[in-house]
Order: structure tokens, then C-alpha cells, then sequence
């Protein structure tokens, strides 16, 4: 088995991806009955894109050298990192529903030492996007060509280190780093914009070096020219792609709910969300 | 070294190209119901135990009502730390300064100087690790009348390392002129609170959040500032607590009735100053054995204070023990699970002091 690659003639389509990894988060959801579930269906288009279109990576040896890293800053969105790498063959499917039990490899918050396939130990917000500049300048320093992506959230645009590695990265001109920011608009305390308003996003990587695009992040055609351009970007210099993306996509019951942050779905609508995933399934 | 990944749980699970050339098919059976991580939010609270909602929230909301000058400060964790009730009451005195701790703790500081006393809240983990040096330099070394008071300490949440301060009091005891304040329950949390706002000088509060048990009521006690209080009696060992160590010490105390052990409990919620008198009349009583509770790790905190203490005067208990969190970085699980497994529930705390008398 070699790198993972798309032109298998029998793939699944990235959507049909995308829907498997929202289905791993709903049942991860369930063992809890709360939590991350809209930030893992907003953000399941992103993650399809990225594993089943862009990273290279080998499922059956996912410490493998030659692999492009990537690394959850925002910890809490682990139950949205399980449902891909479960998807990709690297996390086995029947450890869904150990998600944040007692010794599971699928905490609550994504640490490095529990899961395959998890890079860093994320969820003290704000840290991702440093650790990703020193891998960079450590690839770099080996002579690699693979590519460092950071997934952070909207609300990590509100600390401080952010924009001290934002500047670094700029500084050092890292052309193999691949910032991606969800943005869906949410925070602990409410809605992004009131707790502290970061627009406006293109403009302010731009200004710190960077080359900043900004997409549908729940439109996967979008995201992978996106991701595309950003590849194969010939300056030296980080790359963002801002997704914009819809809390709780996919369920639209739940996209219609009160946002929050860690959500509470009751026993009997689990299945009800599933069944309404399933009916927006792309046959 | 680096932390080596976890093995899968049980021995013959499927490896994932295993799974892969299954086709990554779903389990079909119906999830089974563990023992979960569930929410930060855990209540520390056993089943059936009467609690308060949001203890400091309202008695912030009660000194503020006469107190013009008092502020409340966030980073984004304004309903997970009860400030939300005081911002539902004084919406312009307010302050969500978004998920940004160091900046928090340095406007804090500049609200101090302009005369206002701010509340501020975030997560243990995030003001002494994060804010560290912004508290120090911002607020502290001048002495402004800032009250840190934070969420999750200690092993109060199942989430991992990230979020469990077990070193907080360590961290925050090595500041000068930083009073250090760990309430046991929601009695404790208003009166704590209403004291700190009286205090003029920075404060460093756990705050235990949410649901939050009632315990004190029962006893003959009340809060004050700087002051340790004998909250019951022994004949056999002398527990010094702090924070919700001392409900469980007083749990594990009826628990070793039992085996006819006797024992004391003096809560000390205030770590800095400590109030040495206190700990050393109590400790020069007759030949008891000293065990020190705290929901901390055993570096740095209470325990190593009193151990100081006890040193300096030259008292030697009969013996010196330590029921806290060990010198590492936590597991992740559900909160009575790693209760248990540190040895800071009752029945583990009443467990180890079975075995060192
Ligand atoms: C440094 C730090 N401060 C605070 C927190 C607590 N916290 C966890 S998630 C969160 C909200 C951050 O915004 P975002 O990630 O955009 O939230 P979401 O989209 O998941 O609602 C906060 C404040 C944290 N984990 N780390
Ligand atoms: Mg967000």
C-alpha cells in the first residue's frame, strides 16, 4: 500500500466523503449526548478536502517521514478530526464509541499520545499556528518538501501568539505552511463578532505576509481550488485559506437551532439527525 | 522523550487497514452507555447532595450593587465561570475582552489604575500559564486591586491536561504580594467573595463554578480572609484542606468514624497568607498524624506550605502524609474516574488514611 491517492477509479466523491465523516461525528456525538457536534458538521467539508483531496499520507503508517502534517490547534474539534481519520483507515471504525469514555484513544480534547494520526496535543487555544512554524522551518532544515497545515478556529484569531506566529511565518517566508481558519461565527461566550470582531480576515494575513484567499468552506469544489492554488503557489510565502462555514451544516434542524458553542441534542433526535444527514445525501 | 501513543483498548481490535478492508463499515449494534468525559461543566457534586447555582456569580452581583467601581472582566468564558450573571444585571460593566488572557490581564490592570475594581474570569490553566507575566507585571508588582478568579482548578474537569491546573497554587504562590484564596463550596465561594472585594490588594480566587455543593452550612463556620478554622475535631490525625478537598475530607472523616479513627479537619482557604498560627496550634496538639488535602498536584501547593510551616517551627507531627494529585500530566475521563484514580475522592482519601494510621 502506497501514499493515498484520488485517482483510484472507484473513490467516493469528496461530498459522499464529506457525509461519512458528519455520520462518525453524529455517533461520536451520541455516546456524549453534547458537545462539538456543530463545529464537526460545519467543518466536514474542509476535512474531506483536505484528507481525501490534499494531504498525502499513508492510513497504515500515519508517523510515516514523507507525510504533509496536520495539526488540530483547536482541540475541542477532535471529535470532528476522529470522524476523518476514521474515514481515511487510520483510526479503527468500532473506536467511535469509545469517544471520551473512560481510556478511550478519543478524548474529549485531541492529544498527541492518545490517537493515530493526531499531531499535536491542541486545545489550549491559540498554539497550533507556532508549533506549525517550527515544523516548517524544521522540514525545511531537512530538506522536505511536505506541506504544514494548521486548523484553527475563528475564535483563536483572538490571541495574541496567533499573530506572533502569523508575523514569524511571514518573516520566514514559510512557503510550506497552509493556514486553514473556520470561521462559523461562534465562540464560547456567543456569536464571534460580539466577543471580539477580527474582520477584516483577508486583509490582516495579507499584511502580515501572507497569501490569503477566502472561501465557502462548505462547498467542496471551492475548497479544493483552493487548495489547489495554494499548493502550487509559486511565492515564498504562508498561505490561508479562510472557510467560512455553517454551524451544524448538513442537519437542518440543527443548522436552524439556537447556536452554541457545545451543543445539546436530546436522546430522541439523534437518529433524527442522522436520518436528516442521510436525506441530503448526493446519491 | 517524546510521549509514546496509546495501544487500542483491548487486545485482538482490528487494525485500521483491517477495518479499511472491511470497508470501514459502522458497527451495527446500539452504543453502549460508558462512563463519560461529558462536560467541563461536571458537577463536583455527589448524587442527591444540595448545591447552589452559581455561588460567585450572584454574590459578585450583590457587592456590585453598592460598589459603583466594580467591573467584571472575560476572555470568552463568561458563562463558564458565572460572570454572565453579573454581566445579565450590569450590562455596561461588563467587559468581554474576547479569548485573549494576556490582553485580559493587562487591561485588568489598566482598569485598576483608573480606579475600578475588576472581577476578571477565565480558565486556572489559561491565568497561570498563559497570563503568567502580564498578571506579575501588570497588576501584582504594582499592587493593583485586581480579583483573578478562575474556573476548572485543579482536577476539576475530565478534559486532559489542557485544562486541568494542577499546578496553579504553585505556579501562583511563588508571586510576591499575590493572595491566594480556595473556596470549599458554595457557602464558602459568597462569603470568599464579598471578602476579596473588601480586601484592597491583587487575589488570586479558584472558583468552583456551576452547581455548586453546599456543604458548610452545617458546620459552625464562616469565612475570613487570611483565617484557617477548625470545621470539626479528632483525637487521631489533623487534616489540613483547602478548596473541596475539605467536603471530602469531611466525607472521608464520617467514612474512618467507622474504623474508629478520629479525625480533624482545618480548612484553610486562604494558601497565601497562610495563616501559620492556625496550622501550628493545631499541629502542636497532642501527637496526631498530619495529612494535607488539596486538589493540586503535591508540588508547590498547600501541602508543601504547611510542610514549610511545621519545618521552620521546629514541630514534628507524628507523621507528615499528603492526599493530592500527583507530579504528572493527567488522564483524560469522566471526573469520578480520575477522582478515584488520583486519590482525591472520599472513599480513596479515607483509603490511604486507613492505611497510614
Ligand atoms: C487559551 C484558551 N482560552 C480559552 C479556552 C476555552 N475555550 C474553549 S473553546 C473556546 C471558544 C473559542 O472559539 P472557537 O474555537 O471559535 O469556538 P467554536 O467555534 O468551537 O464555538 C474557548 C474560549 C481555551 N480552550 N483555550
Ligand atoms: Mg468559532
Amino acid at each position: 500500500m502506497g501514499e493515498r491517492t484520488t485517482t483510484l477509479a472507484n473513490a467516493p466523491s469528496l461530498e459522499e466523503r464529506a457525509y461519512r465523516i458528519r455520520r462518525n461525528a453524529l455517533r461520536m456525538g451520541e455516546v456524549q449526548g453534547q458537545g462539538y457536534i456543530a463545529q464537526a458538521l460545519g467543518v466536514a467539508d474542509v476535512l474531506a478536502a483536505a484528507y481525501f483531496h490534499a494531504l498525502r499520507y499513508r492510513p497504515e503508517d500515519p508517523e510515516w517521514e514523507g507525510r504533509d502534517r496536520f495539526l488540530l490547534s483547536i482541540g475541542h474539534y477532535a471529535i470532528a478530526l476522529y470522524a476523518v481519520l476514521i474515514e481515511a483507515g487510520i483510526v479503527p471504525a468500532d473506536e467511535l464509541e469509545t469517544y471520551g469514555t473512560d481510556d478511550s484513544r478519543l478524548p474529549m480534547s485531541g492529544m498527541a499520545a492518545y490517537t493515530p494520526g493526531m499531531e499535536i496535543s491542541g486545545g489550549s487555544l491559540g498554539i497550533g499556528l507556532g508549533i506549525a512554524v517550527g515544523m516548517c522551518l524544521g522540514l525545511k532544515r531537512k530538506g522536505s518538501d511536505r506541506f504544514v497545515y494548521n486548523l484553527m478556529s475563528d475564535g483563536e484569531l483572538d490571541e495574541g501568539p496567533t499573530w506572533e506566529a502569523a508575523m514569524s511565518a511571514g518573516h520566514w517566508k514559510l512557503g510550506n505552511l497552509i493556514c486553514l481558519v473556520d470561521v462559523n461565527r461562534m465562540q464560547a461566550d456567543g456569536p464571534s463578532t460580539g466577543v471580539l470582531n477580527s474582520e477584516p480576515l483577508p486583509e490582516k494575513w495579507e499584511a502580515f505576509g501572507w497569501h490569503a484567499q477566502r472561501v465557502d468552506g462548505n462547498d467542496v469544489g471551492a475548497l479544493v481550488r483552493a487548495f489547489d492554488a495554494a499548493r502550487a503557489l509559486e511565492e515564498p510565502k504562508p498561505r490561508v485559506i479562510i472557510c467560512d462555514t455553517k454551524m451544524a451544516k448538513g442537519v437542518p434542524f440543527l443548522e436552524t437551532r439556537e447556536k452554541s458553542h457545545f451543543m445539546r441534542v436530546e436522546q430522541h433526535e439523534w437518529a433524527q439527525a442522522l436520518e436528516a444527514l442521510e436525506a441530503g445525501r448526493k446519491a | 522523550m517524546r510521549r509514546a501513543k496509546r495501544m487500542p483498548p483491548g487486545a485482538q481490535a482490528p487494525t485500521a487497514a483491517e477495518q479499511a478492508a472491511e470497508g470501514g463499515q459502522l458497527p451495527g449494534q446500539p452504543l453502549k452507555k460508558r462512563l463519560t468525559t461529558s462536560a467541563m461543566i461536571a458537577s463536583l457534586a455527589s448524587e442527591g447532595q444540595r448545591t447552589k447555582p452559581a455561588p460567585f456569580g450572584h454574590a459578585l452581583v450583590e457587592v456590585a450593587k453598592n460598589r459603583p467601581e466594580v467591573v467584571g472582566m472575560t476572555a470568552d468564558l463568561g458563562k463558564y465561570t458565572d460572570l454572565h450573571i453579573f454581566g445579565r444585571e450590569f450590562p455596561d460593566r461588563y467587559y468581554q475582552m474576547g479569548m485573549a488572557e494576556q490582553n485580559l490581564m493587562l487591561a485588568a490592570g489598566g482598569m485598576a489604575h483608573e480606579g475600578f475594581v475588576p472581577f476578571v474570569t477565565t480558565y486556572a490553566v489559561f491565568a497561570s500559564r498563559r497570563a503568567y507575566d502580564f498578571i506579575s507585571q501588570g497588576i501584582v508588582e504594582e499592587g493593583l486591586n485586581v480579583k483573578i478568579c478562575c474556573a476548572l482548578p485543579g482536577l476539576t474537569t475530565g478534559y486532559g491536561p489542557s485544562h486541568q491546573a494542577t499546578e496553579d497554587v504553585a505556579i501562583f504562590r511563588g508571586m510576591p504580594d499575590l493572595t491566594i484564596v480556595d473556596p470549599c463550596d458554595a457557602l464558602d465561594t459568597e462569603q470568599a467573595t464579598r471578602a476579596i472585594a473588601a480586601h484592597d490588594g491583587p487575589v488570586y480566587m479558584r472558583l468552583l463554578r456551576g452547581n455548586v455543593p453546599l456543604v458548610l452550612d452545617e458546620y459552625d463556620y464562616s469565612f475570613e480572609l487570611g483565617k484557617a478554622k477548625l470545621v470539626r475535631d479528632g483525637a487521631d490525625a489533623l487534616v489540613v484542606s483547602s478548596g473541596f478537598m475539605t467536603m471530602r475530607a469531611l466525607e472521608a472523616a464520617k467514612l474512618l468514624e467507622a474504623d474508629r479513627v478520629s479525625v480533624a479537619v482545618l480548612h484553610s482557604p486562604t494558601i497565601k497568607p497562610l495563616d501559620e498560627e492556625a496550622i501550628l496550634r493545631e499541629a502542636r496538639r497532642g501527637g496526631r498524624m498530619v495529612v494535607v488535602a488539596e486538589n493540586h498536584s503535591v508540588i508547590g501547593g498547600l501541602g508543601e506550605a504547611v510542610a514549610g510551616t511545621l519545618l521552620r517551627a521546629g514541630v514534628a507531627p507524628a507523621a507528615f502524609r499528603q492526599v493530592a494529585l500527583p507530579d504528572a500530566f493527567l488522564d483524560a475521563g469522566a471526573l469520578p474516574t480520575l477522582h478515584d484514580r488520583y486519590g482525591i475522592s472520599a472513599e480513596a482519601m479515607a483509603r490511604s488514611m486507613k492505611s497510614w494510621m
